[in-house]
Formats: structure tokens, C-alpha cells, sequence
């Protein structure tokens, strides 16, 4: 017997939550200039779509949404460490965190 | 199958060995690749035409299809009939002679660049290929490849030694005034393609007879001038015939086969091939025969004043091929391939005696410079006598008989050619004469020890100069008259001793001038001072040519061609390439800022752009 949603609450709500996440994270990461700030909009943003899939999938009673969710979370996971990395590069050869302060590869 | 082949294959193959591997092979063997192999063409070609008998009909060897394409359809043939027989021989047997008399004459030459021994027997090889591929050819368009292969030979030979700017320069001209007659020449081949369909002789000549006068006097009247000025090129006539006294900055030995005997004559046997076009061409015929009379007189009167030994029997080169025209023209066909023959006997004796005394005289070629050689050569003088004696037209030697077929049918055509003839004739005997004379009598004005060449020179010069004094009784008229339609001029004997008489008068006033009354020419050039100014600088055509052709070419070329059109148009649209190039990548790095976020906020942006046009347009459903 697969998980159910509460009937009473719609999936419009669903969505209007996903794309106030989703709205955050695009303004966060077009405001901050904090590069951990700017990531952890990244994250937002794609778990915003994550709730959308996931909304869908069940309103339809279909699979298809909860595999795209798995893949999104392996990249967001791969690119978590990839980018964490990266980050931590960056701060000790640059000794900052602010993002328009790196926008040329040349030091 | 006579395997005509053979005969240009003999040649081709010792200058493909002497070409490759000549650098590294001891002279001897040059020397016996090169001679051996056109003495085997020779022999091969002795063999082919005992085995055809009397050539009563073409005899016709079909070897490949060359081109198909379209209405084009050109194939590989030879052929050998009466008049490629009559120039067979004459090629293989001068060739032959020459090549042993330049064994002893190039001898001195060493070395891999300046000079080069197995390079000169290597060009030679390679023109004797050439030159009978010409004349073996059965169609225009093979024709056409011997006609520019001895061109490239002939440009080889005179620049033999390169390093000297003369040579380079002389060799050069020889090509580029070539260029122009060829241009003619293919324009011409391309018009017989056209009208008759096809360029093998037999059926061009076959459809000219058919058809009717009137439909296409026009056209064959336009394809016989265009002949012609392939023809003036190659034989030097008038206007193009002013590369042949600089060709002679090449060795003696070319001079007296490529300038004298054969290549030259290239444009006599095209014409007189295509003798059944020119027949229905009455106005091109008689454009022949002025253009050999022009060039005739033009070319003897420069040939009065030279002093250069080689210059003097260049000039009278071109004046004996205008014989050869004015002949065609007057319809004398067999008359003018009979000249080509006891021309290339006499001439080439005259170049390779001249070349005998050059030897002597380690180089000197100027007359002003030699006097009283009798005495210290003998041989040569003797043999160089034959030849005078030969051009001069004094029967009963070669050239009389020649010159006299080609003079009683000019008679017969238009008696005032007859006389300019006749008086070019005397000029001939004239100049000839003064070159001997004042090389081999009175007093020796040199400084160096004159010697006689050695026998390997003298012996090809002993069988040509039997061969200048006996040659005439080849009958070649009357062996070539089946093959050609002119009428036989009626023999006039005052016609015919008014000739003798102005050869000898000829001869009489170089005696007079040169020997008799020294002082003389210096008192005659003086009393016609401007004319003997504008004839001793060859009538300023040279000038003239660069004045009125090369300079305009040149200025125009670097102000227009190069300036205009190179540096200003080419450069200019490969130069704005670039800058647009530059300019709008200029633009477009702004974009690739560097700063993320702005990049981030033109996905955001494209990605509303895309989804409201996708709503808007009821995409999305």
C-alpha cells in the first residue's frame, strides 16, 4: 500500500511552495554575492523542482517523477562535493568569498 | 603494325635516363645514350618507311582514345604519309648529325649546374621526342602537344646558361612570344572542333571538300588566319618572329637544330598539313604569302648590317622560313617543305660551321673580330663555303632548286613577288657572303690561336655539306605533288636566270665590298646614314614592342593588377574579414564577462523568454 498524500491538500499548494522555493533561490543566488550563499540557492532551487517532480508523480500515480527526483539528487550530491571543493580552492588562493571578485581563471 | 611508336619512344627514353641518372653517369655513357638513341630513331625510322613502300595512302596507327567528352573525341593516332616521311627524315638525319657534332662542341661543359653535360643531351633527347610526336601526329590536338613540347624545349635550350641574364631573358621572350602564336593555334583548333566535329586530318579535310564554299568560306578563312598566327609564332614571321635572333643565346648546336632545321620549320609543315583548309581559304593564302614576303625582306635587310656571325644566319633564318610562306602562299606546298628540307641541310651547316669557328675562337662571335681564318681552319672554311654557295642559290646546289620552285610559282601567282624575291635573294647571297668573307679572308683581327675542331665536329659537318651541294636532286616536289592540290608552275628559264643572276650579283658585291674595297661599307653606311642607323638597329622593333606592348603591360599591371586589384581589392576583402571578424568578437566577449550571476540572470531571462513565447504561442498545453 504506497504512501498517500492527505486528500485535503490540494496539488496547487504543492506547486505554489515549490515555486516560492524556487523563486527564492533564483533571486538568492542573483543577490548574494556570499559563493556559499550562492550554492546553497543552487541547492534550493533544485529541490524545488525535486517537490515539483515529486508532486506530479503522485497526482498522476505514475513513477516517472520520483526516478527524475533520484537523478537530481545524485547530481546535486556529485556536485555538492565537486563544488564544495571548488570553494575551498578558490578562498585559499584568493583568500575571499565574494563572487564577482573571481571572474576571470587568470590570477 | 610498324610500331611508329618507336621512333619519338627511342628519344623519350634517353632523355628519361639521361634526365635521371645523367648526374651520376660517366660522360661516355651520356654521350652514347643520347647520340645512340637518336641514331636508333633514325635507324627505326629508315625501317618503318622501307616497310610502307611508296606511301601512296596515309598509313595510320590508331593507339588510344585520349579524350571523350561531348562532341570532343580525340584519340592517340600517328600517322605517316609522303610529307611526315619528307620530315621524318629530315628530323631524325639532322638530329642525328647534330648530336654527334655536339659530342665534340658541348664537350668542354661540366659540372651538375653551369654547363651540365647530360642536362644539354637531356633537353635534346627530349626535343627530338617532341618534335616527332609533331610531326608523326594524326590529329590536331597531338599535334598540338609536340607543338608546345618543343616550345618547352626550346625555352630550355636557350636559357642553357642560365646564370647569364641574356640567356634567361632571351629564353623567356622565346616563350612569351610563343604564348601569343599558340593562343592563335588553339583558338584555331578550337573552331575546326566547332565546325567540323572533329580534329583528326583525315576528316577534317575529308568534310572541308564536302562542303559547300559558300556556307563556310567564312569560318575556314577565320580558322586559317588563327593557324597563321600559330604559325608566325613558332616559324617566326612577321610581327611575332622577334624571339628567334635572341634564341641564339643558346648553344650553336641548338641554334642549328631547334632555331634552323626543325622546330622552326614547325609552322611551314602545319600549314602545308593543312594545305586542304588554306586551299579554301583564298584570303588566308594570300595573307601567307605576304607575311612570308614581309618577313622575308624584313629579316634580309637586318641581316645585311649584323655582326654577330650567329646573328647574321638567325636573321637569315627568318628570312628563308618567309621563303617558305611566301611558297605556301603562292600555292608551291611541295615547293616550301622542299626548302624546309635543303634549309635545314644548308642552314644547319651554316650554324654548326659557325659553331666549328665560335669553337676556334674560344667564343668570339663577332665578325669584326675574326678575318683571314682560311689559313688556320681550313676544313671549317671549306665547309661553310659549301653551305654559302648553297644558300646563295648558285645552281646547281641545294637551295637553287629550292628557291627557284618557290620563285617561278611566286611568278606564276604575282610577278611582283616574283621580283621582291628576287632581290631578297641577291641581299641573301649578299649577307651570307660578307659573313664569310669577312671572316675567312684578308687579315686576322684577333688576339687568340685559332685551331680546327676535332673530327667528331668536322665529320656530321662533311655529311651535310655533301649533303647541301647534291640535296637538290632529292626530288621532293615531285614526291609531294600527289598530296597536295596547287598547280605546277610552268618552268621559265629567264625566270630562273634572273635568279642565278641576283644570287651571284649578291655574292659579286660582297666580294667588292669585303675583300675587293675595304673601305667601302663604312662609305655607303655613311651616305645612308639614317637608314643604315634604322636597319642596323633591326627597324627599332624590339622598341617598339616594349613601348607599345611590354611597358603599357607592365605599368598597367602594377598600377591596376597589382595596386588596384591585388593590394587594394583582394587584400582588402581578406583584411576586412579579419576586422569584421574582430569587431563583432569584440561585441560579443562583453558577454562572457565572468561574472556568474550576470550569467545566471541571462538563463533566467532566456528561460522566461521561452516559456512565455511557448504560452503565448499555445505551446505548452
Amino acid at each position: 500500500m504506497p504512501f498517500q498524500l492527505p486528500a485535503e491538500v490540494p496539488l496547487s499548494w504543492y506547486l505554489i511552495l515549490s515555486a516560492i522555493l524556487f523563486v527564492t533561490g533564483a533571486a538568492g543566488f542573483l543577490i548574494r554575492r556570499n559563493i556559499i550563499t550562492v550554492f546553497m540557492c543552487i541547492e534550493l532551487m533544485l529541490n524545488a523542482v525535486n517537490l515539483t517532480f515529486i508532486s506530479f508523480s503522485n497526482a498522476l500515480g505514475k513513477v516517472d517523477g520520483h526516478i527524475f527526483s533520484f537523478f537530481v539528487m545524485v547530481v546535486a550530491a556529485a556536485e555538492a562535493a565537486v563544488g564544495l571543493a571548488i570553494i575551498l580552492t578558490v578562498f585559499k588562493n584568493r583568500a575571499t568569498l565574494e563572487i564577482d571578485e573571481v571572474s576571470s581563471l587568470k590570477l | 603494325m610498324q610500331h611508329l611508336w618507336l621512333i619519338p619512344a627511342l628519344p623519350f627514353a634517353g632523355f628519361l635516363v639521361n634526365g635521371i641518372f645523367g648526374r651520376r653517369m660517366p660522360k661516355a655513357a651520356v654521350t652514347a645514350t643520347a647520340t645512340g638513341s637518336v641514331l636508333l630513331s633514325l635507324f627505326w625510322t629508315v625501317k618503318v618507311l622501307l616497310g610502307l613502300g611508296t606511301l601512296e595512302h596515309v598509313y595510320l596507327e590508331r593507339y588510344f582514345t585520349w579524350l571523350q567528352s561531348g562532341i570532343v573525341n580525340v584519340s592517340f593516332d600517328f600517322a605517316v604519309d609522303r610529307l611526315s616521311a619528307v620530315m621524318l627524315l629530315i628530323v631524325t638525319g639532322i638530329g642525328s648529325l647534330i648530336h654527334i657534332y655536339a659530342i665534340g662542341y658541348m664537350g668542354h661543359e661540366h659540372g651538375p649546374n653551369h654547363g651540365g653535360y647530360y642536362r644539354f643531351f637531356a633537353y635534346m633527347n627530349l626535343f627530338m621526342f617532341f618534335m616527332l610526336v609533331l610531326v608523326l601526329a594524326a590529329n590536331y590536338l597531338v599535334l598540338f602537344v609536340g607543338w608546345e613540347g618543343v616550345g618547352l624545349c626550346s625555352y630550355l635550350l636557350i636559357g642553357f646558361y642560365f646564370l647569364k641574364k641574356s640567356a634567361g631573358d632571351a629564353g623567356k621572350k622565346a616563350f612569351v612570344v610563343n604564348r601569343i602564336g599558340d593562343f592563335g593555334f588553339s583558338l584555331g583548333m578550337f573552331l575546326i572542333l566547332i565546325h567540323f566535329g572533329s580534329l583528326d586530318f583525315g576528316s577534317v579535310f575529308g568534310k572541308a571538300a564536302t562542303m559547300s564554299p559558300e556556307a563556310s568560306a567564312g569560318i575556314i578563312t577565320a580558322i586559317c588566319l588563327l593557324l597563321l598566327v600559330g604559325a608566325t609564332g613558332k616559324s617566326a614571321q612577321v610581327p611575332l618572329y622577334v624571339w628567334l635572333p635572341d634564341a641564339m643565346e643558346g648553344p650553336t648546336p641548338v641554334s642549328a637544330l631547334i632555331h634552323a632545321a626543325t622546330m622552326v620549320t614547325a609552322g611551314v609543315y602545319m600549314v602545308a598539313r593543312s594545305s586542304a583548309l588554306f586551299e579554301l581559304a583564298p584570303v588566308a593564302k594570300e595573307t601567307v604569302a605576304i607575311v612570308g614576303l614581309v618577313t622575308a625582306v624584313l629579316a634580309a635587310t637586318i641581316g645585311l648590317t649584323q655582326w654577330d656571325i650567329k646573328k647574321v644566319f638567325a636573321y637569315s633564318t627568318v628570312s628563308q622560313l618567309g621563303y617558305m610562306f611566301l611558297g605556301l602562299g603562292v600555292g608551291a606546298y611541295s615547293a616550301g617543305v622542299f626548302h624546309i628540307m635543303t634549309h635545314a641541310f644548308f642552314k644547319a651547316l651554316l650554324f654548326l660551321g659557325a659553331g666549328s669557328v665560335i669553337h676556334a675562337l674560344e667564343g668570339e662571335q663577332d665578325l669584326r673580330m675574326m678575318g683571314g681564318l682560311r689559313s688556320k681552319i681550313p676544313l671549317t672554311c671549306f665547309l661553310l663555303f659549301c653551305a654559302s654557295i648553297a644558300i646563295a642559290g648558285v645552281p646547281p646546289f641545294s637551295g637553287f632548286h629550292s628557291k627557284d620552285a618557290i620563285l617561278l610559282a611566286a611568278h606564276h601567282h604575282a610577278p611582283w613577288m616574283f621580283w621582291v624575291a628576287v632581290v631578297t635573294a641577291g641581299m641573301t647571297a649578299f649577307y651570307v657572303f660578307r659573313a664569310f668573307f669577312l671572316a675567312f679572308l684578308g687579315n686576322y683581327r684577333g688576339q687568340g690561336h685559332p685551331h680546327e675542331s676535332p673530327p667528331v665536329m668536322t665529320a656530321p659537318l662533311g655529311v651535310l655539306a655533301l649533303l647541301s651541294l647534291v640535296g637538290g636532286y632529292f626530288d621532293v616536289p615531285h614526291y609531294l605533288e600527289p598530296m597536295f592540290h596547287g598547280g605546277h608552275a610552268p618552268h621559265e628559264t629567264s625566270l630562273v636566270v634572273i635568279s642565278v643572276a641576283a644570287g651571284l650579283t649578291g655574292i659579286g658585291l660582297a666580294f667588292l665590298f669585303y675583300v675587293a674595297k675595304p673601305g667601302l661599307p663604312d662609305a655607303v653606311s655613311r651616305l645612308f646614314g639614317p637608314v643604315y642607323r634604322l636597319v642596323y638597329y633591326k627597324y627599332f622593333v624590339d622598341e617598339a614592342y616594349d613601348a607599345v606592348i611590354v611597358h603599357p603591360a607592365r605599368d598597367g599591371s602594377t598600377a591596376v593588377l597589382w595596386r588596384g586589384v591585388d593590394a587594394g581589392f583582394i587584400d582588402g576583402i581578406v583584411n576586412g574579414v579579419g576586422s569584421v571578424a574582430r569587431s563583432v568578437g569584440g561585441g560579443l566577449r562583453q558577454i562572457q564577462s565572468g561574472y556568474i550571476r550576470r550569467y545566471a540572470a541571462w538563463v533566467l531571462l532566456g528561460s522566461i523568454v521561452i516559456v512565455a513565447a511557448a504560452s503565448f504561442l499555445g505551446g505548452a498545453r
